[in-house]
Order: structure tokens, then C-alpha cells, then sequence
């Protein structure tokens, strides 16, 4: 299990670092073995902070981030290693995740130097044909071939065959299937529901809400680096409670129906430094008085959680 | 007739040959008419609008008519474009978010162009204001980098100034599949309030999101490896598609409600031909499960109902 509690990420930003930018402000939550938890946000919602903090790629400003009671920010040295066995990452653009220079098997075989240096290369090289067949790729089309020789598609299934030579615990997909298209992009969303289904965990990153209600048990939704909204994905969708996501649920286009007139809230020009009051609040329809002091998480139901003064007002 | 194309063709050179990008394409679009050009990347859409915009090596014309108001377009021609360029047809690039000069204030920008094209800038400033409101954005934006806008701001600001000068046709590239969900909603929706109020006469929309092109789209036009395979009205495409890909493509689109639980979706087999040799005959054939015989030859890209259009030999044959 993964549990993020309280964390935070503050850059600093500016000329020589004068503000700071709450990239990402006190947030928990929790994923348990084999569930599929979608983070939901806009562009600078600090979702992909996020997914590059459980990934140790970028430092906790505060807060801790354990896997199975482990504190993953000590780790260093072959603790750290064994993490990575266990835990590991696949972004959004599968084109730049490889070395154009080099062949594109090449990942598989720093896999093996790295961490498997006791198996020899003929078991090792039956080992990854069948991980490619795993994630439905045929082997004879995609090794031995240079990254531009292959799709979108195929790369970004390539890429998570490599996390999972490594008998992963535990996937960070961030915004995985944005660059694919229609028609190969739920070839992959499939592929991950299966291996969701053998006992992988997911964090799923994105911003298309469809996708995330297709995949995932439970989301969460991101404002400006803080939790709007978090439970069970179905009960999100039919019936949000934040303004916001009734604001984000309304703007997707559907095949079924068209878009309501109510005009939406554009974006303004971002704020850096602001630390009081909901992060909603300029764009919110609804506000008033109150919501100049930022409004408490609060579980409304059991596993549901809006952090939304209107809201939790009329819970009590 | 705003636009008239005639069996357009454009090929890409290359060293081993010519890219069969897009194939002697004919179509219409009306006055006042959005049009939406969606289809898997690499199927030719792109390549369409640069053509009627910049046909720049490595591009190359091989072929066909592009009328505009009744005139012809001489698009084979770089320098001639220069008239029609920005005045009579012009475009939202694809990446709007670097479309603007980093060292320039956007205003000072924006009367450079201006000058380029000797249009004198103070001539249009009150056309311009009345665009900026239309798109929500303060008249300050013209005293600031593009620096200072977010990535929504600038889509908005790269669609007033690509229509300051009222085009005829209005051509946008994936403008909206670099947003979220909340600005794709509001960029969408003030496109055809620019389409209303006569900042543009027709406007093609290129994107691979097809429920966008649901929300906004009149007619929506379908590609697949450089040819055209369906137009019709939109309502007509989502609801009753005709071609065999149109509809496998729309059937693999998850919607908001569908979970992998309950409803496991598909999506097509295969991928699109090579452009560089392409396949004879259809060039779905290989992945379409409804192929036969005459498939081996290229199907006509005709009316079957009023305004619907569709090249599949399986429609010839019922129509008959």
C-alpha cells in the first residue's frame, strides 16, 4: 500500500529564487495493493508533481510518502534500487523517454546489466519476448528497431513492458495515453485494466475525465496543487459536489449530448504566492464570505472527501 | 461556395520517394460552414491545411484546384500566396503556445504584422478591442509578453490576432488538444462565436477529438491515410456513420460513464498503411473487417444521400 500523507511542494520561482510557488499544498491519500487511483486536474494542478515525487524524482518539501510502512525519501543506495524494482514510471511522450540515437531494445538491456546480472542472455531474451507479448506487441515487428521506426502506441506499450520485466508492485502512468490516437489509445488503457487486474497498482495521471472513469476505483481531484474532491469514482461522476468538478464534468464533450450554455470560468492569469482562501475562489460561482479562509477536507461520507465550504455546511 | 477543392493532390519528397500524403481530394465547404477534419495522425489532415496555408518544400503540389470565393487560389505559388495569406485565408497554428514572438510585446507584435501587410494598425485597433472582449482576455494583454498569459490565454490571443483582418476561411490546427478540459470548452465555443459575429465566413477545425468536433462542427469530414473516406452533416457522422472506419473509429471512443468493468471497448486492429508505396486499391482494406474483391480498386468518393459523402465500394453497391 501507498500512502501520501501531508505532502507538500514549494518551488521557488523568480529572479534568484525570490517566490515561492505551492506547486503542491498538504495533500493525502492512499492506494491499496491492486487499485487504480486517478489524479484528475488541469495543467499546474501539481498532478505530475505528484506522480515525480512517489517516483523520487523531484524532493518532498514536507510530508512523507511510505510504501508498505517504508519512508521511500530515506532510501538511498541499493534500498533505493529496490524500490525502483518495485515502483516504476511511464510520461507521457514515449518518444522522448528513449535515446533516439540508440535502439530502442536497449532499455531492456540496461534492465538486465542493472538488475538481473546473475541470468544469462538466452533465458533473459525469452523473458522479454514474452513480456511483449504480454502487453501485445509481436516481438519480431519491434525489437531491433530505432525509436522513430515505431509508433506512439507501440513505444508507450514497449515502455511499460520495461517497467514491468522489472515484476513491478506499483506503476506511475502519467498521462499516458494523451499523445496516442483514438483508435490505439484504449488498446492501452485495456492493457493497463488487465495488469490492474493481476495485482499492479496504478496512479493514474490525467486530465481526461472519461478515461479516468473508465480505468480507475477512485480519483482524486486536483486544484492548484490542493484536493477538491476524493472518493469513489463513480459517485465523483454522477454526482460531484465541488463546483469545480461539476465545472470540469460539464466541459467534457460528449457523443451523447452537447455542451450546456452556462459559460465557463476561463482561466486567469495564474497567482503565485497566494496562501489563503480556497483556491477556487475567483473562478468559483457560488463563493461567499467564507470562502477567504480556505475550506477543511472533509469526509462527508465514509471514503469521500470535498473541501468545500458550501458543502460541508450543509452536511451538518 | 466559400471553398472549393478539386482533386487536390500534395506529396512529401523524399529520398526514397514521394509520401502520398494526401490523395486527389475533392470537397466543398459552405459559407458560414465549420467544418471538422478529423482522423489518426499520419492520415493527411495536417497536410491539407498546410496546403491551403504555406505548401513549402518538402511538400509538393502535384495536382488539382483550390477555389476560394469563386477565385482560384494559386497555392503551388508561395510568393502569389502572400496576397491571400492572413487577408482572405488564415490559420491557428497547431502550437499556438510558441506562435508568438518571446522578445516582442504582443501588441508591438501584432502592429509589425500589421505594417508587413500595410494594413495600417490604427485601423483595425477598434475591431481588435471588440475581439479581445469577444474572447474575455483585458485590453492590457497588448502591453505584455507572451510570457505572462497561460497556455488558454494565449490560444485566445493567437485566434484574435489570426482573424484581425476578417479572412474568408479560417483554418485551426489541434487548437484545442493542448488544453484541459475547461479552456478546450471555452476556446471551442469562441471559435463559433467568431464564426457568428463574421470574424471569419467559414473555418475548417482539424483535431483527432472527435466529441469536439460534435460539440462545435456543422459537418464533419473523416481521413484515413491520405484519402478522404466520409463527410456528412454531424449529426449524420456520429449518429449513423456509413464507412467502415468512421464507425470503428467512433464505437473505440470511451465516454464519460463507460467503465472496463461493465463495457470493455475495442479498438481497430492494425495500423494505417506507409504512405511512401502505398497499398492499391482502398487503403483501409487491410483492417477493414467488411473488405471484399472490388476493394482492390480505389472507391469513389460519392454522394449516397443529400450532402453525405462516402468512398467505400459496400455503399456503391447498395446505393446502385
Amino acid at each position: 500500500m501507498l500512502r501520501v500523507d501531508r505532502i507538500s511542494k514549494i518551488y521557488r520561482v523568480g529572479t534568484f529564487g525570490g517566490k515561492e510557488l505551492h506547486a503542491v499544498s498538504d495533500i493525502s491519500f492512499t492506494i491499496k495493493d491492486g487499485e487504480c487511483v486517478s489524479l484528475i486536474g488541469e495543467s499546474g494542478s501539481g498532478k505530475t508533481t505528484i506522480g515525480k515525487m512517489v517516483l523520487r524524482l523531484v524532493s518532498i518539501s514536507s510530508g512523507v510518502i511510505t510504501l508498505d510502512g517504508v519512508d521511500i525519501s530515506s532510501l538511498e543506495g541499493g534500498a533505493l534500487k529496490a524500490y525502483y524494482r518495485k515502483v516504476q514510471g511511464v510520461f507521457q511522450d514515449p518518444f522522448s523517454s528513449l535515446n533516439p540515437v540508440f535502439k530502442a531494445d536497449r532499455i531492456f538491456q540496461i534492465i538486465q546489466e542493472q538488475f538481473y546480472p546473475d541470468i544469462d542472455s538466452q533465458t533473459w531474451q525469452g523473458r522479454v519476448e514474452k513480456t511483449l507479448r504480454d502487453v501485445g506487441l509481436n516481438p519480431e515487428h519491434v525489437l531491433n528497431k530505432f525509436p522513430h521506426q515505431l509508433s506512439g502506441g507501440q513505444l508507450q506499450r514497449f515502455l511499460i513492458a520495461r517497467a514491468l520485466l522489472l515484476d513491478i508492485k506499483f506503476l506511475v502512468a502519467d498521462e499516458i495515453i494523451s499523445m496516442l490516437d483514438a483508435s490505439t489509445r484504449i488498446d492501452v488503457l485495456n492493457l493497463l485494466a488487465e495488469l490492474k487486474q493481476r495485482g499492479l497498482s496504478i496512479l493514474f495521471i490525467t486530465h481526461d475525465l472519461s478515461l479516468a472513469n473508465y480505468i480507475s476505483e477512485r480519483a482524486v481531484i486536483l486544484y492548484r496543487g490542493c484536493i477538491a474532491e476524493m472518493g469513489v469514482t463513480e459517485k465523483i461522476f454522477q454526482q460531484p459536489r465541488h463546483p469545480y468538478t461539476q465545472m470540469l464534468i460539464a466541459s467534457v464533450p460528449r457523443l451523447d449530448q452537447k455542451w450546456s450554455s452556462a459559460t465557463t470560468a476561463s482561466s486567469t492569469v495564474a497567482q503565485i504566492g497566494y496562501q489563503h482562501g480556497c483556491p477556487y475562489l475567483d473562478r468559483c460561482p457560488l463563493a461567499f464570505e467564507k470562502c477567504k479562509k480556505r475550506p477543511d477536507l472533509v469526509e462527508i461520507e465514509p471514503d469521500y472527501h470535498v473541501a468545500c465550504w458550501k458543502v460541508s455546511d450543509n452536511h451538518r | 461556395m466559400s471553398l472549393q477543392i478539386e482533386n487536390l493532390t500534395v506529396h512529401y519528397q523524399t529520398l526514397r520517394g514521394d509520401v502520398h500524403a494526401l490523395e486527389s481530394s475533392t470537397f466543398n465547404v459552405r459559407d458560414g460552414e465549420i467544418m471538422g477534419l478529423a482522423g489518426e495522425s499520419g492520415c493527411g489532415k495536417t497536410t491539407l491545411a498546410h496546403a491551403l496555408i504555406a505548401l513549402a518544400p518538402p511538400m509538393k503540389f502535384v495536382g488539382g484546384r483550390v477555389l476560394l470565393d469563386g477565385e482560384e487560389m494559386p497555392i503551388w505559388d508561395t510568393e502569389k500566396m502572400n496576397d491571400f495569406r492572413f487577408q482572405k485565408i488564415s490559420i491557428i497554428p497547431q502550437y499556438a503556445m510558441n506562435a508568438m514572438n518571446p522578445i516582442r510585446k504582443i501588441g508591438k507584435m501584432v502592429e509589425e504584422l500589421l505594417k508587413s501587410k500595410k494594413v495600417n494598425p490604427k485601423s483595425v485597433m477598434a475591431d481588435m478591442n471588440m475581439k479581445l472582449d469577444l474572447v474575455k482576455l483585458p485590453h492590457e494583454v497588448l502591453g505584455m509578453y507572451p510570457i505572462e498569459l497561460s497556455g488558454g490565454m494565449k490560444q485566445r490571443m493567437v485566434m484574435v490576432i489570426s482573424t484581425l483582418l476578417n479572412p474568408s476561411l479560417l483554418i485551426a490546427d489541434e487548437i484545442t488538444s493542448a488544453l484541459d478540459v475547461a479552456s478546450q470548452k471555452a476556446v471551442a465555443e469562441m471559435l463559433v462565436m467568431f464564426r457568428d459575429q463574421g470574424c471569419c465566413k467559414s473555418a475548417i477545425v482539424i483535431t483527432h477529438d472527435i466529441s469536439i468536433l460534435y460539440q462545435i462542427a456543422d459537418t464533419i469530414m473523416i481521413m484515413y491515410a491520405g484519402q478522404l473516406a466520409e463527410k456528412a452533416a454531424t449529426k449524420t457522422i456520429i449518429n449513423s456513420p456509413r464507412h467502415p472506419y468512421t464507425k470503428l473509429l467512433i464505437s473505440s471512443l470511451p465516454q464519460i460513464g463507460v467503465k472496463y468493468v461493465e463495457n470493455q471497448l475495442t479498438g481497430i486492429p492494425g495500423k494505417p498503411p506507409l504512405l511512401l508505396h502505398p497499398p492499391e486499391g482502398c487503403c483501409f482494406r487491410e483492417r477493414c473487417p467488411v473488405a471484399f474483391e472490388q476493394c482492390s480498386q480505389v472507391p469513389p468518393f460519392i454522394e449516397i444521400d443529400k450532402d453525405h459523402y462516402v468512398a467505400c465500394w459496400r455503399e456503391v453497391g447498395s446505393n446502385a
